[in-house]
């Protein structure tokens, strides 16, 4: 098993007819995912084509998803769409939305939000590198990736991985798969202060998941939602967690490229997050270039 | 963004809520017109308009103490406001380079009313975003006028919270249950359910991050004011503002960040001497780190985003060499989708542009990484490669602090 997606799990793309969309689709495509649909209103009925797969484009996403049975979205719209492009897959009932666009304004995340509650669709990001279900192919290839994570530094595995940051999740999934280790799904929770899933959402998830054995969880100054995850870990977790803490030298009241990572109060810095994650038996990882080993201190594989 | 307490309380009039009436003036020739349109009976306050709080504490780089001053008639208060204007203040908030001050904002000295104990009658608003709720709070307290972490630390009794559903917005009982747990009563009830509601809206309306107001005050003729207004927007949603827009003022800013946001590139300053450059911000972040925990000292953040390019990358060695207390430069990029060899050569050319004679650590990892190796090393460059963050950050903190 994996978490979220699976390797066949079917993904229509919101914004394939744009640069980034398109070119993050093509990259899909070659991952050897199932990107079945596209969505760019006014555009339906155009198709999307590489490497010599077709992909059909709608102007709705309930009409791609009614035609071709994709459960999950990339988002790729602009900023001043992107909450617009969310409650479209609230609407049509998918399983999942992934929100890859960085910038979304913060009001239009907190109404967006609301209006998810009670819904079926579940929200990774937004401002988020994705998710990978690696495959089983040679460099992963075959598997399920969603987002704008690099495919090729993946191995199909036991760790799953959960993290704030892009380049700081591909940093510690290429440790593990370059210490032979793989990954069950890697998850990018994204860098805004209002998401959709949170640390604790994705752990619940890997403890429940048989494929996964353990767990790397990557968080950062600002907020509490890492505090949160280790708090529950201490309390329910059944697999060895390990983790690390970006921000130790960010001085306070400055936003770190992440619109969520400010340290507000006393418990926002990375002394107070890294405390409690020792508390809370996690192995901490003293630098990012540790996040691989301070797991194998922990996990034999 | 931030912007200026004037401008702050202007925003505040257009909402109907209600503050000192004030003129901003930007020269001393300007001073006495200003003074001429406010009623300067109970004294004139001369304030310090820059981006930091802790202005009235603060001190002047001539000696002059307090950025904000009272002042019980005109000639006190231009002399006051000469010896502000132009000059260098320095609060807890500014660091010990200070901000220049460019506008002095006059105001009408209220009436403070007192409490039974005798103390001011002062409260503390505000309104932001609860990031656990994902919901906007508004935060009030009977202990207005002094810092409000320490008020939430000694007594978080005496802090009330409000979380607003932001499907139907801030309801009248929510208003209410806040003028109520503040004691107030009779027409200041009133004046506090109206000026809440108010200033929800304004928080709303403009897509503000933070809008707080400490102190409100009652004045002795019962008068509910906003004595200091502090206001915050949300940058992303900066598009939709031209108005908020308009009132962005650059003096208040860095310029070599200025001119990274022109490239896309996301710089803050600090004070150490190992600058790097990395691409996304987790990354950037936990580089500095790393450096930190090999004995060395962080001179900025800088992510160059996930798509750097080649332009990007010789704009971010300019802005880096811009800091004077430079004396090595790291580089780290995970290059997961780009091209290592594309950054590779655009290190390499940013480093002949600008003649860098500083030590370079390049750690490359990602797509093509071996090009990108291969191309540095050609160079004919002293560019040093580490093979993991660490070997990298140990390397350049040792080339540093060899100097």
């Amino acid at each position: 098993m994996s978490i979220l997606v699976k390797e066949n799990t079917r993904v229509l793309v919101q914004g394939i007819t744009g640069d980034f969309g398109a070119r993050h689709a093509r990259l899909s495509i070659e991952y050897g995912s199932q990107i079945v649909a596209g969505v760019t209103p006014g555009k339906g009925g155009q198709v999307f084509e590489h490497n010599g797969v077709k992909v059909p484009i709608f102007n709705t996403v309930a009409e791609a998803a009614k035609q071709t049975g994709a459960t999950v979205s990339a988002i790729f719209v602009p900023p001043p769409f992107a909450a617009d492009a969310i409650l479209e897959c609230v609407d049509a009932d998918l399983d999942l939305a992934i929100a890859i666009t960085e910038g979304i304004p913060v009001r239009d995340m907190v109404r967006a939000k609301r209006a998810m509650q009670g819904r079926r669709t579940r929200l990774i990001g937004p401002n988020c590198p994705g998710i990978v279900t690696p495959g089983r192919g040679e460099k992963s290839h075959g598997g399920c990736r969603i987002g704008i994570a690099p495919g090729y530094i993946h191995k199909r595995g036991k760790v799953g991985v959960v993290s704030r940051s892009g380049t700081l999740t591909y940093e510690a999934v290429w440790q593990l798969t370059c210490k032979g280790h793989g990954q069950s799904t890697c998850v990018g929770i994204g860098g805004d202060p209002v998401n959709g899933t949170s640390h604790l959402d994705v752990i619940k998830l890997f403890n429940e998941d048989p494929e996964t054995e353990a767990i790397i969880m990557i968080g950062e100054i600002g907020g509490n939602a890492e505090v949160e995850a280790a708090r529950w870990i201490k309390e329910h977790c059944k697999k060895p967690v390990a983790g690390f803490i970006a921000g130790a030298t960010a001085p306070a009241g400055r936003r770190m490229g992440h619109a969520g990572a400010v340290i507000g109060g006393a418990e926002d810095t990375a002394a107070a997050k890294i405390k409690i994650f020792k508390e809370c038996g996690i192995s901490v990882a003293a630098t990012p270039s540790d996040m691989a080993d301070a797991l194998l201190r922990i996990w034999k594989g | 963004m931030n912007i200026h307490e004037y401008q702050a309380k202007e925003l505040f009039e257009k909402y109907g809520v209600a503050t000192p009436k004030g003129v901003a003036v930007k020269a001393s020739a300007e001073y006495s017109t200003a003074l001429g349109q406010i009623n300067t009976a109970n004294g004139i306050m001369v304030k310090s308009q820059i981006h930091a709080g802790g202005r009235g504490k603060g001190t002047f780089t001539n000696g002059f103490k307090g950025g904000v001053k009272f002042s019980p008639n005109k000639e006190k208060a231009i002399e006051n406001a000469t010896a502000m204007l132009g000059n260098t203040l320095v609060t807890a908030q500014t660091g010990p380079e200070g901000r220049k001050v460019q506008t002095i904002y006059f105001t009408e000295a209220a009436n403070l009313g007192k409490r039974p104990d005798g103390r001011d009658d002062e409260y503390y608003l505000a309104i932001l975003l609860d990031r656990a709720t994902s919901r906007p709070v508004i935060v009030a307290s009977t202990e207005g006028g002094v810092e409000i972490e320490q008020v939430a630390h000694s007594t978080p009794e005496k802090i009330f919270k409000v979380q607003v559903d932001p499907a139907v917005g801030l309801q009248p009982f929510q208003a209410r249950q806040i003028a109520f747990a503040l004691g107030l009563s009779g027409d200041l009830f009133k004046q506090c359910v109206t000026l809440v509601t108010r200033l929800y809206q304004l928080y709303w309306d403009k897509d503000c991050a933070m809008v707080e107001v400490n102190p409100l005050l009652v004045t002795k003729e019962g008068q509910l004011l906003a004595l200091d207004a502090k206001v915050s927007f949300d940058d992303n949603a900066l598009f939709r503002h031209p108005d908020i827009v308009a009132l962005r003022d650059l003096n208040e800013e860095d310029a070599k960040e200025i001119e990274a946001s022109k490239y896309g590139l996301s710089y803050i300053a600090l004070d150490g001497n190992i600058a790097c450059l990395v691409n996304g911000a987790g990354l950037a972040m936990s580089t500095m780190d790393i450096i930190q925990h090999f004995g060395g000292s962080p001179a900025n953040f800088l992510d160059v985003g996930g798509g750097a390019t080649k332009d990007q990358v010789s704009a971010a060695f300019k802005i880096i060499l811009g800091d004077k207390n430079v004396k090595g430069i790291l580089v780290n990029i995970f290059g997961g989708i780009m091209d290592c060899n594309v950054i590779a050569t655009g290190i390499v050319e940013a480093v002949k542009e600008t003649g860098l004679k500083l030590p370079l650590v390049v750690r490359l990892e990602g797509n093509n990484v071996q090009a990108g190796k291969a191309t540095l090393a050609a160079s004919g460059l002293t560019i040093v490669s580490g093979d993991t963050m660490a070997d990298a950050a140990q390397k350049i903190v040792k080339l540093v602090n060899q100097k």
